[in-house]
């Protein structure tokens, strides 16, 4: 049994405009121990995934699914009390920002502390040796003075430590990190990488890595969930996504790396934009966009259906993974 | 496009590209005094200690490093925005140090930028006509229907809709305003273009459809681009050379095919090993770096790179390295010659 079991999970938001579906019926599954990896561009509902799993989603976001159970237990029928005592605890989350998301108010020691005092009861010098012990486990220099040290005297790098001691402080089983390198230079960004991975193989627990950073995924992520506009695209493992991605817009997508293109002047494009809340195709969401999209692609909606080691949201996979690229341009 | 600016000639008559060099840096320093608090004294931080480089015409020269390696600091110097401490700065052969403000002006017409975030860089209140026109209002002489002829123009250029002219920048899409960031550079038929960051806010396809204007528009218009950028894929594609800087000094300078294929400071291998790959065979051997970027307030003796270069001796500590040719390029590394 999967520790993360998701199925048709919507999440609509009424605005003014109406309401927008930000995520649109997807599944996801994660099991024990599992490095799943979500990519997209903006809009396309990862983040919004990651707080519906978390529970973490304003008043105005309405969360709708057919199933949402973690380590066995239902997430949708569970008392906002349980509900809250899982989050933090055996779900945690590391956010994007390190700068935004610790509260600058308080000393790293005690939003570590914190933590350990609601989740585990812990006080006095026990606490203190735990938190001591957690900011030594991310690799943070002298921690015990550290534990003193306002957010604003730490670099970003190092705020981001202390983001994963706090969400690690529990042993969570399922770490979710959204976008936890975005702001973070490049070689402090892979120190972040291999933190996260050491910590995932230790400990055992398995950790939802969500980027829009192609790069990321292929070189941390065992399987990888492609998404647009609120949709699964495509889900396959790592290395054969990449080798021969089977929905069209995977493949448009590496076809823009600037990686893959070496060599050449121009790099291939995805002509037009993902869909807004108001010009939602009536068949496939990216039939517009799709270079290979038929009358039946505009007309008719594709389900997820399973290609050799996955499953991809298009009538006509690729067969061969890399399309025709448009060289000729 | 009309011809009727007073800017020198885009292409020579004879169809060649012109390759002349358009900007020359020698020595660039920008010192800055901050303050540490009330009662100590001044610091200093040396946000740029001695960059030189020539720009062609026609040419990219990727700028690459981290937070407060200098990049965005070289930018608002080259620009104008800021005076340099001490160097010197040539546009087309002509010192900028010690010109009048008249002929400071005409001379900034030469150099434009296009900043990062084209969410903030594109003042809400005004329309994209009035963004575009808004640099003729104040350099040129132009008659108002000209001027919007020249916008309408400059949209075409860049794959905007002429009739989109009335429109408010929060009613286009990310990679759509740095569109018109970039035509808004290229109203003064500027000879070099300053791109600090121009698409690492963009999403990998819209970021793609960015590189290809950018790259298009080069050609077109002969331009010489400065493209400062932390993303070694993006600058593998678009750049022609590539200046690599640690905290406020270039590390390794040189052809891009140099540089790439075989980097000679160990900086620069970091940076291409910690760059995540799409494909695994691409993915060079996993040197990781150790230790945060120091401060630029109180930058270590010696090599400023030693303390997280796995290759550091006890000359690096103690001995400030020169920036020296070797292999075809520049690098600043006592031990250059031995990373292979």
């Amino acid at each position: 049994m999967p520790l993360l079991d998701i199925k048709n999970l919507s999440v609509e938001f009424t605005t003014r405009a109406g309401t927008f579906r930000a995520v649109d019926g997807i599944d996801l599954t994660v099991d024990e121990g599992e490095v799943v990896g979500i990519v997209g561009e903006s809009g396309s509902g990862k983040s919004v995934t990651s707080l519906a799993v978390m529970g973490l989603l304003g008043s105005n976001g309405r969360v709708v699914a057919d199933r949402m159970m973690f380590g066995g237990r239902d997430l949708l029928t569970m008392p906002p009390a349980q509900r809250r005592a899982i989050t933090g605890k055996d779900v945690a989350m590391v956010f994007q920002e390190p700068m935004t998301s610790l509260n600058p108010c308080f000393t790293v020691g005690f939003q570590i502390m914190e933590t350990l005092r609601v989740h585990e009861g812990l006080s006095g010098k026990p606490l203190r040796n735990r938190a001591i012990a957690l900011l030594e486990q991310v690799g943070i220099p002298a921690p015990e003075t550290r534990l003193s040290a306002f957010p604003h005297q730490l670099s970003g790098g190092m705020n981001q430590r202390v983001m994963i001691a706090i969400a690690i402080a529990c042993n969570p089983r399922l770490l979710v990190a959204d976008e936890p390198t975005t702001a973070l230079d490049v070689t402090i960004q892979k120190q972040i990488l291999d933190l996260l991975v050491q910590l995932q193989r230790e400990r055992g627990m398995a950790l939802i890595l969500i980027t829009h950073d192609m790069g990321v995924v292929a070189e941390t992520a065992q399987r990888v969930v492609v998404m647009y506009a609120g949709q699964v695209a495509e889900t396959r493992p790592v290395a054969a996504l990449f080798e021969r991605p089977r929905h069209p817009y995977t493949g448009a997508l590496l076809d823009a790396l600037p990686e893959r293109a070496l060599g050449k002047r121009r790099l291939p494009t995805i002509p037009g934009m993902v869909p807004g809340i108001a010009d939602r195709p009536a068949g496939c969401l990216f039939s517009p966009r799709c270079r290979f999209a038929d009358d039946r692609c505009r007309a008719e909606r594709p389900a997820l259906y399973d290609v050799d080691d996955g499953r991809a949201r298009c009538f006509y996979p690729l067969p061969d993974g890399v399309p025709a690229v448009e060289g000729a341009l | 496009m009309s011809t009727e600016t007073n800017t020198p000639a885009q292409a020579p008559a004879d169809g060649s590209p012109d390759r002349s060099i358009v900007l020359e840096a020698h020595n660039l320093r920008k010192h800055y005094a901050v303050k540490r608090g009330a009662f100590k004294p001044l610091a200093t931080v040396k946000a740029l200690d001695g960059v030189s480089f020539q720009l062609q015409a026609g040419c990219t020269l990727a700028v690459v490093g981290e937070s407060g390696c200098g990049k965005s600091t070289l930018a608002r110097s080259v620009t104008m925005i800021e005076p340099p401490t001490s160097g010197q700065l040539h546009y087309d052969g002509r010192d900028v140090v010690g010109r009048s403000a008249a002929e400071m002006k005409e001379l900034r017409r030469t150099v434009q930028m296009v900043f990062q975030n084209p969410y903030g860089s594109l003042n809400p209140r005004k329309t994209v006509g009035s963004i575009l026109t808004e640099p003729l209002v104040i350099n040129t002489d132009m008659g108002k229907d000209e001027r919007r002829a020249r916008a309408v123009a400059m949209m075409g250029k860049v794959g905007l809709r002429p009739d989109q002219i009335d429109r408010y920048p929060h009613m286009f899409s990310g990679g759509q305003r740095q569109r018109i960031a970039i035509a808004r550079a290229l109203m003064l038929n500027p000879r070099v273009v300053v791109a600090d960051e121009p698409v690492s806010a963009l999403d990998v396809s819209i970021q793609a459809q960015v590189l290809n204007l950018m790259m298009d528009l080069q050609e077109e218009l002969n331009l010489a681009y400065l493209f400062i950028s932390h993303d070694l894929s993006v600058v593998r594609h678009i750049a022609d050379a590539l200046m690599v800087m640690y905290l406020g000094k270039p590390v390794e300078h040189g052809d891009k095919d140099v540089v790439f294929n075989r980097p000679r400071h160990p900086y620069t291998r970091i940076l291409l090993a910690a760059t995540p790959r799409v494909n695994p065979h691409l993915r060079v051997e996993r040197v990781v770096p150790k230790g945060e970027l120091p401060s630029p307030l109180n930058p270590p003796p010696g090599c400023s790179f030693h303390k997280r270069c796995p290759y550091a001796t006890e000359r690096c500590a103690a001995e400030v390295p020169a920036l020296r040719p070797v292999d075809d390029r520049l690098v600043a590394c006592h031990y250059a010659e031995q990373m292979d």
